[in-house]
């Protein structure tokens, strides 16, 4: 059926001055927006098509093509906004669940941006990080309440056996991203770079693909409730076990690949049939308490020999703090807290944009909860869902995460331009795709060399930003709130995230 | 020497291999200009081979035994002090056996139709404009 109430939301337009019919942009687009006419010698544009993932604009030699938001406006309505009405419009057509993908886009406050940080003035000096060493190794695990020694042949030794640690050169790792949601070349991309910067990837929960295993000492494996992949060798060929309860884009629900992207790669990979639908089912079917989940924490230790960290991964929601406190008690070396700006390949609209909370808050309410219980050192805490910037990752440090994950940011490095139709297979960057002819997009020496650029530019920034504190070492900073500020917050914000506003001393 | 080697794995089958060719050879070097007002007078000397999921750029080879050379009956077709075989357009008569010997099928008639024109590896630049401007590295350019 003809969608004719839906309009396009992009106008394509093309400069006839610069335009010389090289048909590139004919060539790059996976949604046949751009059509060569031989009779006339003329490229055209269908704006209906357009997702405006900028893949024509950004190849075009001439610059000849601008990709414009339609200037169709609606009567002006503050409570039936253009996206609104839209959405009914779509859902009117087909009488779908409205999906999405990436993270939510509606603009609820960004704490980030909200909150600043402190620098060194007079009375203590600033580092210069250029000059003098600066130490942002960060260790993830589960820390001895106490530390025993003892004197032995002259020496100190120590008595106390440490559980496994993950050891980050910088306190940034690359979040779970399955192969099946985004392509081979990007999941190689990832592994690559994040062997080179000394820091983890994260397969998602989608297996680990044969061509990945080389750079297996630098991944996270992932048991989601697909348990897709799952086998033995591939629990004990990471640097670490993650069990992904909940995902920040989507939390209380399951995932769904298309049958479409499971090509025979996949297939393999997931250990499913090929073209079949992979469903994740919303809970872990043998998880249902706090006790079940230790059961499958320890049923992982047994099988990996208590040599690797186990993750567990919730979603950011009302009672986290509460929920962390169980998963620590039960046994998680690592607690991840994916916030719900985080990205997904697809989710339903409505739950990506309207369940959770955002990260800055849960991490200060977890951060705060764990020390309250005297449990603080028994897991490190990976904040998730959102990270733009390295100084939002020495914002959350501050705040109380050991570490962060970032995965939308890595995308955006590799070329993503958050058109949000990951779910579509089309993905005209070669990432959120299995099309053959759309992956060979991505180069992954390419998209390796810029995720290592981009880990490189962040470690130095974060750096700088240390220094600027009178810090040098970012254990120093960890749950350091003193050096946060808010700026327009509510009395109740401040609260929750345990710091002062801006303007008061200490 | 220097070559250009084509990854196929990688090659979006985009052809603006084929238009900064031609804009390298052209009197404005204007991307615009280039292609709407030389066009006629230009050849490209790399062309993007496609079959259904496979494509890769291909050019003159410089090939060590370069059958070209054997082939020439002018004497046209000449390798240069780099390495690079290279066609003295002077010399050159249009026999077209050049064409017919070439392995890669890499040589064409000119614009004019009167010569052959092939890849010089873009002589005056330290990398060739095909290389340059792909936007996958699917053209490297490195010794071999």
């Amino acid at each position: 059926m003809r969608k004719w109430l839906v309009q396009p939301e992009f106008s394509v337009e093309r400069n006839a001055l610069l335009c010389t019919q090289c048909q590139v942009c004919v060539r790059q687009c996976a949604n046949d927006v751009h059509v060569f006419d031989e009779r006339d010698n003329a490229v055209f544009s269908d704006s209906s098509h357009c997702v405006g993932c900028h893949r024509c604009t950004t190849l075009c030699p001439t610059g000849a093509i601008s990709v414009k938001r339609t200037a169709l406006e609606f009567r002006e309505n503050a409570n039936w906004s253009a996206s609104v009405i839209r959405n009914l419009y779509r859902q009117a057509e087909d009488g779908g669940v409205l999906l999405s993908g990436m993270g939510n886009d509606r603009g609820w406050r960004n704490y980030w941006d909200r909150l600043v940080l402190n620098a060194s003035q007079v009375t203590n000096p600033s580092i210069d990080p250029l000059r003098e060493p600066m130490e942002l190794t960060t260790y993830l695990g589960r820390k001895p309440d106490r530390v025993e020694f003892e004197r032995r042949d002259g020496k100190m030794i120590m008595k106390t056996r440490l559980d496994p640690q993950l050891k980050l050169d910088l306190p940034v790792m690359f979040s779970a991203m399955s192969y099946g949601s985004i392509s081979l070349n990007a999941s190689v991309a990832l592994a690559r770079a994040a062997a080179a910067a000394g820091t983890f990837a994260n397969t998602g929960e989608g297996g680990m693909h044969k061509s990945v295993l080389p750079n297996a000492p630098s991944m996270i494996v992932q048991v989601a409730s697909g348990r897709f992949g799952v086998t033995p060798e591939y629990l004990k060929c990471g640097a670490a076990v993650e069990i992904k309860i909940g995902q920040g884009a989507k939390p209380g629900i399951g995932g769904h690949l298309p049958g479409e992207k499971v090509d025979a790669q996949v297939s393999e990979t997931r250990m499913i049939p090929e073209g079949s639908d992979a469903i994740s089912p919303a809970p872990h079917h043998d998880i249902y308490s706090i006790e079940d989940l230790k059961q499958l924490i320890f049923a992982i230790k047994e099988a990996t020999e208590y040599m690797k960290p186990v993750l567990v991964k919730i979603a950011a929601v009302h009672n986290v703090a509460a929920i962390a406190s169980g998963c620590v008690h039960a046994g998680a070396d690592i607690v991840a807290i994916d916030g719900f700006r985080g990205g997904t390949g697809a989710a339903p609209t409505m739950i990506r944009d309207n369940v959770g909370i955002p990260i800055e808050l849960a991490l200060a309410a977890v951060d705060t909860r764990l020390r309250e219980e005297g449990i603080r050192n028994r897991a490190s805490i990976v904040a998730a869902g959102g990270f733009r910037s390295s100084a939002d990752v020495v914002k959350a440090i501050a705040l109380g995460a050991d570490a962060v994950y970032i995965a939308t940011a890595a995308l955006i490095a590799m070329g993503c331009h958050l058109c949000q139709k990951c779910y579509t297979g089309k993905c005209n960057w070669g990432i959120a795709t299995q099309d053959p002819l759309l992956t060979k997009r991505l180069n992954p020496e390419v998209a390796t060399r810029r995720l290592e650029n981009l880990l490189r530019g962040w470690s130095h920034e974060i750096k700088e930003m240390l220094g600027g504190m009178g810090i040098n070492a970012i254990e120093s900073l960890r749950g350091n709130r003193e050096h946060l500020r808010g700026i327009g917050l509510s009395d109740a914000e401040l609260r929750v995230l345990g710091i002062k506003h801006a303007g008061v001393g200490a | 020497m220097k070559r250009i080697f084509a990854r196929e794995e990688y090659c979006l089958a985009c052809r603006l291999c084929e238009i900064h060719c031609i804009v390298k050879h052209s009197k404005s070097k204007r991307v615009v200009s280039a292609m709407r007002d030389e066009k006629d007078t230009l050849v490209q000397s790399v062309r993007v081979e496609e079959q259904g999921r496979s494509s890769f750029a291909v050019q003159c080879r410089h090939c060590k035994d370069a059958p070209c050379i054997d082939a020439c009956i002018a004497g046209a077709m000449a390798r240069d002090p780099g390495g690079a075989v290279a066609c003295n357009s002077d010399r050159c008569v249009g026999c077209w056996s050049c064409i017919m010997v070439c392995p890669a099928g890499a040589i064409t008639k000119s614009a004019t139709g009167k010569v052959a024109s092939k890849c010089d590896l873009c002589a005056d630049s330290a990398v060739p404009a095909c290389v340059e401007n792909c936007p996958n590295e699917a053209l490297i350019y490195e010794e071999g």
